[in-house]
């Protein structure tokens, strides 16, 4: 009791200014030093330095030895980095921040053009490197400002994956599936059936945006007009699946990851997932297929491409361009990105040769590779770094909607305030 | 730890001799440090270097952060232009704000209530030494031990709308189904279940701790004053209690409101705002979305710390004052 009462306030002080302190210096731990950015050489003159989001690869895999030949035929040895997704975009802005950039940075698309907007990217033409055969579709992600920062070395995209078993129980036929009203008609039946219709991820992250897309894409709106009423449609699908019970309420929280598991249980018809399943489907206790996400009114819709873009930082020594437009040029060949795809699973070739190549290899990738010629960048149509800040507001339109805090109306009215509010 | 106790019970308590033998030293004092004040600073140096390092500077760039407008590109660049309060102005008048605001005091009053007399009663409950007492309170502090990931998730897979067990146990007495995590009635609640879990361990530790303090013959004064099990709490275990409880409300306050993980990880603050706390929507600004918006977030970081500094403050001049009287 004495030692309590006496030491009390003392170490209250001390305790305060310190938890509060801690508080703070998690925020501004992860921007420290004020040196700008022009970029020294991330290695020494031979070594050269690679980072990638693919830490499930380690230096024994095919995916590092791959990398390596690359350096080799070069001359050069690489220096490979893994990161996860998130902390790659982390850690390339903080290395061009100290002036230590990598030579070769694999980045997910969506933030080629939020780094390509600091500067810290060269352009595909100032590396000379030829990108006439990129789909352009797939190329435009990394366009910023009518320049290319950097070359898609595969891509993925969502589609609808089924489960055989239920569609027959419920005598669904998958091909009738072709717009949004034999869609909902089909998830009236396997519900009808006893099944679950479909589950997708309206989680309040980029995944979310990514899973409406294909739909809000479908109506025919567009990102720069989040509450037109194509947009609103959009929204009054997603959320007219939820209120007749054909959508679980959980797809407010789910993730990709947890749909697919969802989906795996084999208690649904259909599930929004993306190319990087392909192998899980075919290994599960049903039968599975693919059908191509709807449009409104029939057709394929445009669905978002995902998979990384190869980029080259800006570097102090531009002598060290040469030897990575060569490491850049190994990797995008078309037998290059055929290998890519192969070691990956799940990545379609962004070239026209590398995606008849593969098909020639695997003929039941055929609907993937239509979907990703059907897809459409996320920072496409000129949106760039204004893309990030439309997401937020869109997937929280979703959040809102879904959950009934607002109709599908009011939040994409609000979504567009706040987009435009955002971007101006 | 020769002065004589102030608690709360024994107003005007003599103060001991030690109170006036400092009266020696300070004349000494004036003629320069001597060798053992150096010898102290000395001493303190490591920790003095190590504050600043880690604790000063990360606020003084916390600020400055708050105060510029650091666009990714002005991050790299490292030319990002003052703006003043711009950033807090903003953050003061966006749409978040109000929600934001609610839901902190929610989730931290509804945390810190509940944790703390739960954390009381158990601590209550304990003091009479039973048998297995030992292994059950050591079982009590799982929650703390756990990786908040871990526990954050399993709350999460608790209350799943669809095939949660929380749901499915309601379900068997015939409730209809309850959103927990994905309606914005019943998000921020679940959030502050999850959390009041979390903490009732700590509450639980610091007050059983603060109860081995309180002599025994006073409760056997009491008894033999005929005061029973109810009269016996509210008037010797509370007061004597309340510095402990003082400092265990104030440490797990600061605790509640820059909660992140738990929050995050259950319903990333959603639906839309619907469990946004200040603190997740300063994480969610910083690094949330595709666009970090480092400046925002530091703005909102501020603002927290600030709410906590005049907490703290609060605290010492409750405890002043109570060693006053």
């Amino acid at each position: 009791m004495h030692h309590l009462t006496r030491t009390a306030p003392r170490r209250t002080v001390a305790l305060a200014a310190l938890t509060t302190l801690a508080a703070a210096g998690s925020l501004a731990a992860c921007s420290s030093s004020d040196s700008p950015g022009t970029g020294a050489s991330g290695g020494s003159d031979d070594t050269y330095t690679w980072w990638d989001p693919y830490p499930q690869h380690d230096e024994k895999s095919d995916w590092a030895q791959r990398v390596q030949a690359c350096g080799e035929e070069a001359g050069v040895t690489i220096e490979r980095t893994a990161y996860d997704t998130t902390a790659l975009t982390n850690q390339a802005l903080l290395s061009a921040q100290e002036g230590t950039s990598p030579d070769v940075i694999l980045l997910d698309n969506p933030a080629v053009s939020t780094l390509a907007d600091t500067g810290m990217l060269t352009t595909v033409d100032e590396f000379g490197l030829d990108t006439s055969a990129i789909d352009q579709n797939l190329l435009d992600a990394g366009v910023v400002d009518g320049a290319a920062y950097g070359i898609p070395i595969g891509a993925n995209t969502l589609s609808l994956y089924y489960n055989a078993d239920v569609l027959k129980d419920a005598g669904v036929d998958p091909a009738s599936v072709t717009d949004w009203d034999s869609l909902t008609a089909a998830l009236k039946k396997v519900t009808d059936a006893g099944h679950k219709g479909i589950t997708f991820a309206g989680i309040g992250t980029e995944e979310g945006s990514f899973q409406f897309l294909p739909w809000f894409w479908g109506a025919g709106a567009d990102l720069t007009d989040l509450d037109s009423p194509e947009a609103v449609e959009a929204l009054e699908l997603w959320k007219g699946w939820l209120d007749e019970g054909y959508a679980p309420n959980s797809v407010i929280q789910n993730s990709q990851n947890t749909t697919w598991e969802e989906f795996l249980t084999g208690d649904f018809g259909f599930v929004e997932n993306g190319t990087w399943q392909v192998n899980s489907a075919a290994e599960a206790d049903f039968e599975t297929g693919i059908v191509q996400l709807p449009a409104k009114d029939g057709g394929v819709a445009p669905a978002p491409t995902g998979g990384e873009f190869i980029v080259a930082p800006v570097q102090q020594d531009t002598e060290r361009y040469e030897t990575t437009r060569q490491i850049v040029e190994c990797m995008t060949t078309p037998e290059g990105f055929v290998e890519t795809a192969n070691t990956f699973a799940y990545y379609i070739p962004p070239t026209a040769d590398g995606q008849k190549a593969l098909l020639e290899e695997k003929p039941e990738l055929e609907p993937w590779v239509e979907a990703v010629q059907n897809a459409k960048g996320r920072t496409s149509d000129g949106l760039g770094t204004d893309y990030p800040i439309i997401s937020e507001a869109l997937w929280t339109a979703v959040q809102n909607a879904l959950s009934g805090s607002a109709t599908p109306a009011e939040a994409l009215k609000t979504a567009q305030a706040d987009a435009e509010s955002g971007t101006k | 730890m020769t002065t004589t106790p102030t608690a709360v019970g024994t107003r005007g308590a003599p103060r001991g001799a030690a109170g006036t033998r400092p009266a020696a030293p300070t004349g000494r004092r004036r003629r320069g440090p001597t060798a053992s004040q150096w010898a102290a600073v000395g001493f303190a140096a490591p920790l003095l270097v190590y504050l600043v390092l880690f604790y000063a500077y990360p606020l003084w760039r916390n600020v400055d952060l708050s105060l510029h407008d650091y666009t990714i590109r002005a991050f790299v660049q490292g030319n990002a232009e003052f703006v003043g309060f711009e950033n807090y102005a903003e953050v003061f008048s966006s749409s978040t704000f109000p929600t934001a605001l609610t839901n902190t005091v929610l989730f931290t009053v509804g945390s810190i209530v509940f944790q703390f007399a739960i954390g009381l009663a158990l601590a209550v409950f304990f003091r009479s030494s039973f048998r297995l007492s030992g292994a059950l309170r050591a079982m009590f502090l799982v929650p703390w031990l756990l990786p908040l990931i871990v526990s954050a998730s399993t709350w999460a897979w608790m209350l799943n709308s669809d095939n949660g067990i929380v749901n499915s146990v309601l379900g068997a007495f015939g409730a209809e189904q309850i959103n927990w995590l994905t309606s914005p009635d019943t998000a921020l609640l679940s959030v502050t279940i999850a959390n009041i879990w979390l903490g009732i361990p700590f509450n639980l530790v610091i007050l059983y701790s603060g109860l081995q303090n309180i002599p025994g013959d006073v409760y056997e004064a009491a008894s033999l004053d005929g005061a029973g099990a109810w009269r016996q709490f509210w008037s010797i275990t509370f007061p004597l209690l309340r510095p402990v409880s003082l400092i265990t409300i104030l440490l797990g306050l600061i605790y509640t409101l820059k909660v992140v993980d738990v929050i995050w990880i259950m319903t990333t603050g959603g639906p839309g705002d619907a469990s946004t706390t200040f603190a997740v929507w300063s994480y969610r600004e910083a690094f949330g979305t595709g666009q970090p918006d480092f400046s925002p977030a530091a703005a909102v970081g501020n603002v927290l710390i600030l709410v906590a500094l005049v907490f703290g403050f609060l605290h010492l001049q409750l405890q002043r004052r109570q060693e006053d009287s």
